[in-house]
């Protein structure tokens, strides 16, 4: 890990207080309860239980506690009572109570809070796993989450001490900002030697590219074929070879997972296999010993071995599972076009690409993510080709895809050039005179000449591209390119770097006024530089291979950088 | 020696010290008054004339401060008063004869009134009393039809009836209210015999050791903690002993047979000596263990008053505190006293003196090594006096002798400095709450501070806070707040001056909160005020409730999304959904993005038709459209779901969005044609986008319709070209699929082809199509296909060096040694060129 390699980088603070707090208020609110029956998932569906009461633990969704209201109303149609409790998570909204009321169900019905902000997911990762946040926050223009984003730093400030600074960027960073020391101003102030130095909010919708980027970090890769669910993964049959399905927890407790978790898959490979040699070596070891060599090798090695094996034979499933869908022609093509697009070359071809893609109908998803990817590096598609595909796309996978580009143009990720119209006018002139692939190339030259794309003017101010045509040797990272083959530096986290840098946004003024502004930093009255853990939130989300960068950027820097995401 | 000076007076193990001379002025004393003073030298209230029951004369009720300064006055216009008492917050409770309790402020303030109850007001009131418990302040009643009634706390009434006492057929000779063990009880005495009554139970007691000449219990009474219980018998014995009756303490004769007025006890805590005070009219005797009395007289009708650590005794006049001498001054003021303190004291005034003996009484203490025993003596002892000059005296003593010891800690003197200088200040004249240092300690800073706040002493409340370093959170903030929210009630003055005043005496205190202050400007009805003061509330959540009582709702929902608390937009849009019309709520809405937004969410789980509604009033035909679309595919009837379509192409065409509107046409089609094609070949396909409907078409061997499809929707060539090829080749049709590929040009050039045979395992079918394969793409093929050989070939005939390698990287050394030098002569030339 990361601090190692510092002589003084700081040790991480003890989040398991964190879950020892939470956890000791749900019992007492359980306790409330007497005598937990069964658990069950809250579905809509008639629970089966001859227990009078039922307590309901959730999120504050309205679709949830509309589920909720429906049992109980059946329940009181089939002429049973029981009690029940719902206890929010981690606040109660308003919205939740009105629905009940709306139901009817307000008076049968007794609420609780529980509030439970963070999960600590790993050493250096904690989670308010709000998955809705994104959506809320960033289509629906809902800023439920902003306080709820606020406590959470409250707590954290409360149980770790105060920041000495704070940066931002982004509508909703600035916004739970304000909540936060709104929070701080009502209670009281705690002075306690501080283990956070800094803290960075950044909105998710500052970079959105990083995100729609294929990963190729093996802890990346991983979520991107297995999905990563409040840090434990579920390997099906495929990877565990057995008929059962295994559930991993995925930290750094994991031995094996932790040395190749930040690694390019392609490291991953040859990393296990002299992983599986100096195992083998150590098992060799019992060969000629005596019985007291034996008695302390299975009692002090074995153990250790067995469970290291086992992990072992797990990641190699899961790498050789990655083998087969990834090093496909597909996937190295879908790799290819994804550096197009952030180099910004062969437009024409991507687009043809992308085109194909949908029509064999590859994948739903990577579609739609490549659409995003271009529309986002080229500052929207021309109207022709934004028609021309969407169209594809809605005979591919349904007309009901419509809301669903609606919902993308609604959030910027996939839009329709609207200033296009005169070109078009020009282009059908010129294509007239020359045949259609020229007239191709004549778009890109005009479009560009008619606006400045905001990703490739960023990209070329912060050198998110490194140039190509050197060599990257992916064993030795150079820097946070390695994440992405050594193709594209995490704007997000090439942000974060810059400004830890100057200790601030000066400089970069230019590069803010093409984020939309809204940057700010913060420094607080008592200023302690003892301590370099530094906190990043990603308000709406953030990938592994954005965390993967910034530990690497720890290690360079012998910061601890401690990531945050909802 | 030091004696007490003209104010106390030394009665035996008591003393007696004159509080205050009465500012009142009453022309009768107390006489035909009704009386009640709270405890902890809280205010008194005076019925007066209450005894002459003639309509035309009105009782009058005055309430005074401790030292007989007028609060309130005002004529009694209600029933007949049976009984007054103040609750443990300085409120005024008046029990009427029907069972209606009135609460009073200090200020004579009406604030509410509640009953005790239907079969107490039927009965009627026979006699109250009024008691605190940890609970609160109680009231318990005895009822014309000698049954109990009692409710432990008034802020919280839960009335309980306690049961029957057997053989009482008049009024009981007297009773009192207890507490004990989390229970509030009624102990009742019948003649002689003695009962307890609690919630469920009448339980017979007797006193342990109670004299037998007694044939009746005439007066009794509990002390100040509840734990101490005085019986008086006609006999004219006292009888004292502890509470649960099951210890006798002392029994006393007082030789006075008539029943007395009053009876207290007089003790102070932990103290061993029982004592309790019965007065007569003139006469007031306090008996204690021994046999001997204290008797004093009396020149006015009085009223006493039993505190925690002795008895205030009230007349017309005059205010004093009886109490046992407390230890500290008994040991220091004894004659003759050779207590540490005492020499202490003794020192110190000759060294005052500059004279030598200072030396020799110190000497004194400090060869017993009890100097520090001294000070702390002394120390205690001011903190019992009452005058400031003894109080002075005892305090120079004890930092005299501090000086002569090294480490004495100071925590105990600094402190009591402070205290007495507060308690100094509150026992003023001018304020009148002669609190003692015990009792303050009782009580707290805090309940003091809100004691004064109650009196409208801001200032020097504002002063003990500052003074005793309170946190300003719960000191100067506090006091500042009842200070504003007094002041908006003040009507004469105009609403910028109060608004102004406010926020400037306000404007440097910490944790103020400006709505509770804009809430009480609104509650005495000055809207335009509480306006002006919540724009000073900096948290705009605050602002919110109380714009929306005020019915401010276009400012409270911009304050609520100012605040950035969706919660709060939600409550504030709620609220005005249930308030305004539809049209009015809609049109406050489109002013409003935020809650806008915010209400459509809620309509997408709650209302659909609102949604609709709403877009409407927009007239956004966009999102009509799409709320059409999401409703057709949630639709499972196929009419309702073409129906909803059509809706949605309506709109799509208003909002000039040919290309959605172009597209759901052609989903309706589709539809339709699924719909046909599920009636006349049985298979499973309304739903389906079409490129899964074409797919499904064509696995079933329904080319005709498939192809029909194609050209009906203009599926692109590509993606067509690619369906058929996978679907025939899913199926293993090689024959259907060569004739497919012998059509026309394939758009997807013939690679593809290569690939899915190859993907089937079926090299032969794949080779037919290696040779149709373009040549940019034939070392592909030729290597798909396994033919190492054609793909050389292809390689080296392009010249391509990157080919080459290719190619050369997956032959085999073994088996093909010649292809590879060949391959290798090639790329020599490829990259010469």
């Amino acid at each position: 890990m990361a601090h190692t390699e510092w002589k003084d980088a700081p040790g991480l603070p003890d989040f398991s207080l964190l879950k020892r707090l939470a956890r000791d208020q749900l019992i007492f609110l359980l306790e409330q309860q007497h005598e937990v029956d069964k658990l069950y998932k809250v579905e809509l569906k008639p629970i089966v239980s001859s227990s009078d009461q039922l307590c309901f633990l959730i999120r504050p969704r309205i679709q949830t506690v509309k589920w909720i209201s429906d049992l109980v109303n059946a329940d009181k149609v089939a002429g049973r009572f029981r009690r029940y409790k719902i206890i929010f998570t981690p606040q109660k909204f308003y919205a939740c109570e009105t629905v009940l009321e709306e139901q009817g169900v307000y008076g049968d019905v007794t609420t609780d809070e529980w509030n439970f902000y963070i999960l600590p997911l790993d050493d250096d990762i904690l989670s308010l796993e709000l998955p809705e946040f994104f959506r809320d926050n960033f289509l629906e223009g809902d800023q439920r989450w902003v306080t709820t984003a606020g406590s959470a730093l409250r707590l954290l400030q409360s149980v770790y001490g105060s920041f000495s600074k704070v940066y931002g960027i982004g509508r909703c960073a600035k916004m739970v900002y304000e909540s936060w020391r709104e929070l701080m101003e009502d209670g009281e102030q705690r002075t306690r030697q501080p283990e956070f130095a800094k803290v960075f909010l950044v909105d998710r919708d500052v970079d959105f590219v990083t995100p729609l980027c294929s990963q190729v970090v093996y802890e990346g890769l991983v979520d991107d074929l297995f999905r990563i669910k409040c840090g434990s993964v579920e390997f099906g049959p495929d990877v565990t070879s057995s008929d059962k399905s295994i559930k991993v927890m995925l930290n750094s407790q994991d031995k094996v997972f932790s040395e190749i978790r930040n690694e390019h898959f392609s490291n991953v490979f040859g990393f296990l296999s002299q992983k599986a040699k100096n195992l083998q070596t150590a098992y060799d070891k019992r060969r000629g010993m005596d019985i007291q060599q034996m008695k302390a090798f299975v009692a002090d090695e074995l153990k250790g071995l067995k469970q290291e094996h086992r992990l072992l034979s797990l990641h190699i499933g899961a790498s050789e599972s990655m083998m087969k869908k990834k090093t496909k022609q597909d996937f190295q093509e879908l790799l290819k076009t994804e550096h197009s697009l952030l180099e910004g070359f062969e437009i024409r071809e991507c687009i043809t690409y992308i085109e194909e893609h949908i029509n064999r109908q590859v994948s739903m998803i990577d579609s739609l993510r490549l659409l995003c990817l271009l529309s986002i590096t080229e500052n929207g598609l021309l109207s022709k080709d934004y028609r021309s595909l969407k169209a594809q796309y809605l005979q591919s996978y349904g007309i009901e895809h419509l809301l669903t580009f609606a919902n993308l143009r609604q959030l910027g990720l996939l839009e329709e050039q609207q200033a296009g119209e005169t070109l078009t006018v020009m282009e059908s002139k010129v294509g007239k005179l020359v045949n259609d692939k020229t007239v191709g190339k004549l778009t890109d030259a005009f479009s560009s000449l008619a606006k400045k794309s905001n990703f490739r003017a960023l990209s070329k101010r912060l050198a998110l591209v490194p140039k190509s045509g050197e060599e990257y040797d992916l064993r030795v990272p150079r820097d946070m390119a390695y994440v992405f083959s050594g193709a594209y530096i995490p704007l997000s986290c090439k942000l974060i770097e810059q400004v830890l840098e100057r200790d601030g946004w000066t400089g970069m003024e230019e590069v803010t006024r093409m984020l939309n502004g809204q940057e700010f930093a913060v420094t607080a009255r008592n200023k302690t530089d003892a301590q370099r853990i530094v906190l990043v939130m990603f308000l709406g989300g953030c990938t592994f291979s954005e965390i993967s960068a910034l530990r690497f950027l720890g290690k360079e820097r012998g910061t601890y950088y401690l990531k945050q995401m909802e | 020696f030091v004696a007490y000076r003209g104010q106390t007076e030394l009665l035996g193990p008591l003393r007696k010290i004159e509080l205050y001379e009465m500012g009142w002025n009453l022309k009768d004393g107390l006489r035909e008054c009704l009386v009640a003073a709270a405890p902890y030298g809280g205010p008194i209230a005076l019925l007066k004339g209450h005894y002459r029951r003639s309509p035309s004369a009105r009782p009058q009720l005055e309430i005074y401060s401790s030292s007989g300064l007028p609060l309130a006055s005002f004529p009694w216009k209600s029933g007949v008063v049976k009984q007054l008492g103040w609750t443990v917050s300085d409120d005024l409770l008046c029990v009427q004869e029907d069972g209606t309790v009135l609460v009073y402020d200090l200020w004579g303030g009406f604030k509410r009134h509640f009953s005790m109850g239907n079969e107490v007001s039927q009965s009627q009131v026979l006699e109250t009393k009024i008691f605190h418990s940890p609970y609160g302040t109680g009231v318990a009643i005895l009822t014309g039809a000698l049954r109990f009634t009692l409710a432990t706390n008034i802020d919280d009434i839960k009335l309980r009836r306690l049961p029957e006492v057997p053989g009482l057929q008049e009024a009981p000779s007297c009773w009192a209210v207890l507490t004990q063990d989390r229970q509030s009880k009624v102990l009742v005495a019948n003649g002689s015999q003695l009962f307890i009554l609690d919630n469920t139970a009448c339980t017979p007691v007797t006193p342990p050791g109670l004299s037998p000449q007694a044939s009746s219990i005439v007066h009794m009474c509990v002390s100040f903690s509840y734990k101490y219980l005085a019986l008086l018998t006609d006999s004219g014995h006292v009888w004292m002993g502890t509470s649960n009756l099951k210890e006798k303490l002392s029994e006393v004769d007082t030789k006075i047979k008539t029943p007395p007025k009053q009876m207290a006890w007089c003790r102070r805590p932990k103290s061993q000596q029982p004592s309790a005070v019965v007065m007569w009219d003139g006469l007031l005797i306090v008996v204690g263990e021994c046999k001997e009395t204290i008797q004093y007289h009396l020149d006015d009708d009085s009223v006493l008053v039993p505190e925690l650590d002795g008895v205030r005794i009230i007349s017309g006049t005059h205010h004093e505190l009886l109490q046992e001498v407390p230890g500290a001054c008994e040991e220091i003021f004894k004659i003759a006293s050779m207590a540490p303190g005492a020499l202490l004291l003794e020192a110190h005034k000759e060294y005052e003196k500059e004279s030598q003996k200072a030396d020799e009484y110190l000497r004194e203490i400090k060869e017993q090594s009890l100097l520090s025993e001294a000070v702390r003596q002394c120390v205690e002892a001011a903190g019992h006096e009452h005058e400031p000059e003894t109080q002075k005296t005892l305090l120079r003593a004890a930092s005299f002798g501090k000086c002569f010891l090294s480490n004495f800690p100071p925590e105990q003197f600094v402190s009591m400095c402070r205290d007495l200088r507060v308690l100094n200040a509150v026992r003023d004249y001018t304020v009148g709450i002669p609190l003692t240092h015990t009792q303050f300690k009782q009580m707290t800073v805090q309940v003091l501070i809100d004691r004064l706040v109650y009196r409208k002493l801001y200032p020097l409340a504002i002063e003990v806070c500052r003074y005793l370093k309170t946190p300003e959170y719960q000191g100067v903030s506090r006091v500042l707040k009842h200070w504003a929210c007094y002041k908006v009630q003040q009507k004469e003055e105009s609403d910028e001056v109060i608004a102004k005043a406010v926020s400037v005496k306000l404007a440097d205190a910490a944790g103020i909160s400006y709505s509770e202050i804009a809430t009480k400007a609104y509650e005495s009805g000055r809207t335009e005020l509480a306006i002006k003061l919540l724009e000073f509330e900096p948290r705009s959540g605050e602002q919110v409730p109380l714009l929306l009582k005020m019915k401010k709702s276009p400012l409270a929902l911009s304050k609520a999304i100012e605040s950035g608390d969706t919660d709060l937009v939600y409550t504030v849009v709620m609220y005005l959904k249930n308030e305004l019309n539809r049209g009015d709520f809609f049109m406050m809405l489109r002013n409003q993005p935020v809650a806008l937004s915010l209400y459509k969410q809620f309509c997408k789980h709650q209302e659909q038709d609102t949604l609709k509604d709403l877009f409407n009033q927009d007239d956004d035909h966009e999102e009509l459209g799409n709320f059409y679309v999401k409703a057709s595919y949630k639709d499972q009837r196929l009419e309702a779901r073409v129906a909803l379509l059509q809706s949605a192409v309506d709109e799509y065409y208003k909002a000039k969005n040919d290309f959605s509107a172009k597209t759901t046409e052609d989903e309706m089609r589709l539809l339709r044609f699924q719909r046909k094609l599920e009636e006349e070949k049985d298979e499973q396909l309304v739903g389906f986008s079409l490129q899964d409907t074409m797919t499904t078409l064509l696995s079933v061997g329904l080319h005709k319709h498939a192809e029909q499809l194609y050209k009906d929707f203009r599926v692109p060539d590509k993606r067509f070209w690619w369906l058929k090829l996978k679907a025939l080749a899913e199926k293993e049709d090689w024959e259907e699929l060569e004739k497919f590929g012998k059509t026309k040009k394939s758009p997807i050039g013939y690679l593809p082809f290569v690939e899915v045979c190859i993907k089937h395992h079926n090299k032969y079918e794949a080779k037919k199509y290696v040779s149709k394969v373009t040549p940019e793409q034939k070392v592909k093929a030729h290597l798909a296909v396994g033919d190492m050989e054609g793909a050389a070939e292809a390689a080296i005939e392009r010249r391509n060096e990157s080919e080459i390698s290719t190619v050369l990287s997956r032959c085999s050394a073994t088996t093909d040694h010649l292809l590879m030098e060949r391959l290798n002569r090639a790329k020599a030339t490829a990259v010469k060129k």
